[in-house]
């Protein structure tokens, strides 16, 4: 999962400190493993070098140094192009899909869209994979099973989490 | 392939249109603009969620609801505005039909039930008998040609529901559904027949279904949501 694109597609909802970056990627995405602030803050360095994100001025205040980040255009369409183009179809892609519908609910883009276009890229794997069955030996269809069963739960959860964008861009929304 | 507009000629590589078409059941819409465009030889897939109105655009492709509005084409004929009696006959010759269950004939052997559509089209019982015989083979059903339906497996139900349907040569075979009763292996076989032999017949396929590995047996899928179709195709290009 790319941290970096998330934590853009954050600064899209709105400009945050770094603390409230970890804050918010922890309560969404962090699933238990915290994001380490060295890790918050580099990675905020290198979007900044890269004209993805602008910081402001360092605030006064105690404790740490304090700046608030926005976003680029550059940034901005960086994230729309990440969040439209379909993952590469593999298994296991549950926490990649998690992050970019909610994080498209929460910018009100197009989340049914892109599950459409993630269903798209997984069936056609799937047709690769059905291909290679009708030309492989038994290895290959023993392995090409695999991937045909775990890219066939994914698809379940595209179709169960399509149906329930309504209730879920109310919950993620703020 | 996208639907052509309204009143347009259909082109000459399509095979089956449907357009903007519209179906409803009592107060319940099913089809709310349906649109889509087959090339021949094609084996599309339908996919959707349950209520989705998949299998009511099966019924109006191959004739047997008339949408309430727009226009269903087969082979460059406005099928939606035959009469009764034409669509019958196009769907006894042109086309094929399996389904999940219930489509054989019970009191009929396995042989008699593959026979039948061509004995109901006045080929000599002879014939129809040899052409059932060689669609056992194809099937591999060798030897149970006078078993009755009921002692089949679920498996070789199908298989023979298949030959049924491929025995007059159709156009077209509408397939809803066709391994929802099997087990995970059995339909695998199921499907490696029916697109085995649908390729070797040149047989244009609609094949309705909710499971991914089945429909990843067509060459491209569309998906029904609402009654309404979204064709990734046309997604990618921006239609």
């Amino acid at each position: 999962m790319s941290v970096p694109l998330t934590m853009l597609g954050l600064l899209e909802l709105e400009p945050s400190h770094g603390y409230e970056l970890k804050r918010d990627y922890d309560a969404y995405f962090g699933r238990g493993r915290p994001l380490p602030f060295g890790q918050v803050y580099a990675t905020l360095a290198r979007l900044a070098r890269d004209g993805k994100v602008i910081a402001g001025e360092a605030e006064p205040g105690a404790g740490p140094e304090r700046k608030r980040y926005v976003i680029t255009e550059a940034g901005a369409t960086e994230v729309g192009t990440w969040l439209a183009e379909p993952a590469e179809p593999e298994p296991h892609l549950q926490s990649v899909l998690f992050t970019k519908v909610v994080l498209a609910l929460m910018l009100g883009r197009p989340a049914e869209r892109y599950l459409d276009t993630q269903r798209s890229a997984h069936l056609a794997r799937m047709r690769d994979l059905t291909d290679l069955k009708r030309g492989g030996g038994l290895l290959d269809v023993l392995r090409a099973d695999y991937g045909l069963f775990h890219l066939e739960a994914d698809l379940r959860w595209i179709d169960v989490t399509t149906a329930r964008l309504g209730a879920l861009a109310k919950e993620v929304r703020r | 392939m996208t639907a052509s507009l309204p009143g347009t000629p259909v082109p000459a590589q399509s095979l089956i249109e449907a357009r903007d078409v519209v179906k409803s059941f009592g107060q319940t819409p099913a089809l709310r603009g349906a649109s889509l465009s087959m090339r021949r030889g094609e084996i599309l897939a339908v996919m959707g969620p349950s209520g989705s109105g998949k299998s009511t655009l099966l019924h109006c492709l191959a004739g047997i609801f008339t949408p309430d509005r727009g226009e269903i084409w087969f082979d460059g004929r406005r099928l939606d505005a035959l009469s009764e009696p034409e669509r019958t006959k196009l769907r006894r010759t042109a086309f094929g039909f399996v389904f999940q269950f219930g489509q054989l004939v019970p009191e009929l052997s396995v042989a008699d039930n593959i026979a039948l559509p061509l004995l109901l089209d006045h080929v000599k019982r002879k014939e129809a008998y040899e052409q059932a015989a060689a669609w056992l083979g194809r099937l591999e059903l060798h030897g149970l040609g006078e078993r009755r339906t009921g002692e089949l497996s679920g498996g070789q139900a199908q298989r023979v529901a298949l030959a049924r349907a491929l025995v007059t040569h159709p156009r077209v075979l509408f397939a809803d559904e066709p391994t929802g009763s099997l087990d995970s292996l059995t339909g695998e076989m199921v499907m490696d027949l029916m697109v085995g032999l649908a390729r070797e017949e040149e047989t244009t396929v609609v094949l309705v279904t909710h499971e991914a590995r089945v429909a990843a047996c067509a060459d491209r899928e569309i998906l029904v949501r609402d009654g309404k179709v979204f064709d990734p195709r046309a997604a990618e290009v921006g239609q």
